[in-house]
């Protein structure tokens, strides 16, 4: 690991104000610590956030919820009102990591972990989103967990995370705070697509600090449902996020998202256009999930998610109807 | 820098990069914490920081100067090293210390009606074997000792 200085931080302006062009915020470390370890991440100094009071999860008026960028993954997804209001979520973190990794894992954290592609955590081997240009071994490699969505030919890496799959469904604004001012940031506009700038994950700049998460009324009728190659602790290979409200048999108000798929979580638009006022049935949910996967560009060894997506979609809304 | 681990307050001159494993291994010879994979990925390096169980690998010692740090040794004697010799749980031992604070966490936050992926939706959780096998999931063992470790814990949650 390359050294570093370590710099605590009490106040966001400081956390911000500390952070040079080198520099990383250490929030609960579980994705940047290992990254160090492989020396895909060489930060020449960590500001440590984990003092920052970032750390509640406030009620808003009209049912909202507020979520602190320093609340730990285990204790939002025990928190009574996201068990209760946001089910999705819930089910979404617990879907997630382990017992202890939740522990630590911070919802500001979660959002920017990076990629698992095997030749992004390896720096033996060229890769463009650690250096543009250098080439994509996963196109003709190892890519069974990675896009069928979205890609380019710089880059098919799938964004891991469990919770943004579920707030993406969730219609989330971010809180951000930097060094010229605070703005909110749709979820949607938050990751990115790789185009030809891969080793950029999102929209944010350098230097600015997720302070928090704001998710609008509550979102009862919700569920997460995740496929992976062991019963638990792995990554997604394909996931569904969706929220289902019907009224006198037809749907009034659905929102799917999916991970696993794309560099970043994927919310299937082409879907819920196809399925607003229809029949709450298995066949309309379907051919909504054909509908977006018609722009799929499976690769080698990756095809079988279209299948698997198509029916995990279905599945999960037939089970919310 | 200052450690706080098992009651005791230790004053350490080390490099930042030191996770909080290596810490309690080389500097403070607290061998119980296992290194296995190093990367979060087994188990097997799990303490608990203010009660609570993380993988020690993954975290900078630097920065835990305001933590409890309990280790197996800090733990020790517990009802679920007594339960996990009764039952058999384990066979080599490298990954029993971890198991051993892992479920130690576990049993707490299940006691604090902590939900994990297998309860079922809107139910309050009941540590049945399904729920203890999920709760466990972030402690691997080569051995494959799982079925013994899991009446073991039942035992000490009072099952
Ligand atoms: C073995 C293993 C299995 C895993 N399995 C899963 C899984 O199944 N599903 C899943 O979703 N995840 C999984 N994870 C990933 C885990 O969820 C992430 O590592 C974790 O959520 C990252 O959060 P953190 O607080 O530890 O982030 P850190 O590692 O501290 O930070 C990650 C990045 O975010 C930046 N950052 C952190 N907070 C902020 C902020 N507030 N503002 C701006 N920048 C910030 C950091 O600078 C860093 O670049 C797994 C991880 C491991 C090691
Ligand atoms: S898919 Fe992206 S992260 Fe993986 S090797 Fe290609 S460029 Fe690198």
């Amino acid at each position: 690991m390359k050294t570093f200085e370590y710099t605590p931080a009490t106040e966001i302006g400081e956390a911000v104000g500390a952070l040079g062009p080198d520099a990383a915020f250490l929030a609960g470390g579980t994705n940047l610590v290992d990254l160090m370890k492989l020396g895909v991440a060489t930060p020449d100094t960590l500001v440590d956030i984990n003092r920052l009071p970032l750390r509640d999860v406030e009620e808003l008026p009209g049912g909202g919820l507020r979520i602190g960028a320093g609340v730990r993954n285990s204790d939002l997804a025990a928190h009574p009102v996201v068990r209760r209001d946001f089910p999705v979520l819930s089910q979404a973190l617990l879907a997630g990591a382990s017992g202890q990794l939740r522990n630590m894992a911070t919802t500001g954290g979660n959002l920017l972990q990076r990629t698992r592609c095997r030749y992004f955590m390896d720096m033996t081997k060229p890769c463009n989103k650690h250096e543009p240009g250098t080439g994509c071994p996963a196109r003709e490699g190892d890519h069974r967990n990675l896009a069928i969505l979205g890609a380019s030919e710089h880059c098919v890496a799938t964004h891991p995370s469990d919770m943004a799959v579920a707030l993406a469904a969730l219609d989330a604004t971010v809180h951000v705070t930097g060094p010229v001012g605070d703005r909110t940031v749709l979820f949607g506009d938050l990751h990115r697509l790789p185009g030809d700038t891969p080793h950029i994950d999102t929209t944010l700049e350098h230097g600015e600090l997720i302070t928090g998460v704001d998710l609008p009324a509550p979102s009862r009728n919700s569920a997460y449902r995740k496929a992976r190659d062991r019963a638990s602790y792995a990554f997604a290979v394909g996931s569904v996020a969706a929220v289902l409200d019907t009224a006198e048999g037809r749907i009034e108000n659905v929102r799917i998202a999916w991970g696993a798929v794309a560099h970043k979580p994927w919310r299937a638009t082409r879907a819920e256009e196809a399925l607003r006022g229809q029949a709450p049935t298995r066949e309309n949910f379907l051919a909504a999930a054909d509908a977006e996967l018609a722009a799929a560009e499976p690769l080698r060894d990756n095809g079988f998610k279209l299948a698997l997506l198509r029916n995990m979609t279905a599945t999960v809304l037939e089970g919310l109807a | 820098m200052k450690l706080a681990v098992n009651g005791v307050e230790h004053t350490l001159d080390i490099d930042p990069r030191t996770t909080l494993l290596d810490a309690l291994r080389e500097h403070l010879h607290l061998t119980g914490a296992k290194k296995g994979c190093d990367h979060g990925q087994c188990g097997a390096c799990t303490v608990l920081l203010d009660g609570r169980r993380v993988n020690s690998c993954l975290v900078l010692a630097i920065s835990q100067q305001d933590a409890e740090v309990t280790t197996i040794e800090g733990l020790s004697p517990h009802p679920l090293q007594e339960a996990f010799q009764e039952h058999d749980g384990f066979q080599c031992g490298y990954c029993t210390p971890g198991q051993i604070c892992s479920a130690a966490g576990m049993l707490d936050e299940a006691a604090k009606g902590w939900p994990s992926a297998a309860t079922p939706a809107g139910e309050e959780p009941t540590l049945s074997d399904a729920e203890i096998r999920e709760r466990m999931s972030g402690n691997l063992c080569r051995c494959g000792a799982y079925a013994n470790m899991v009446p073991a814990i039942a035992e000490v949650a009072g099952r």
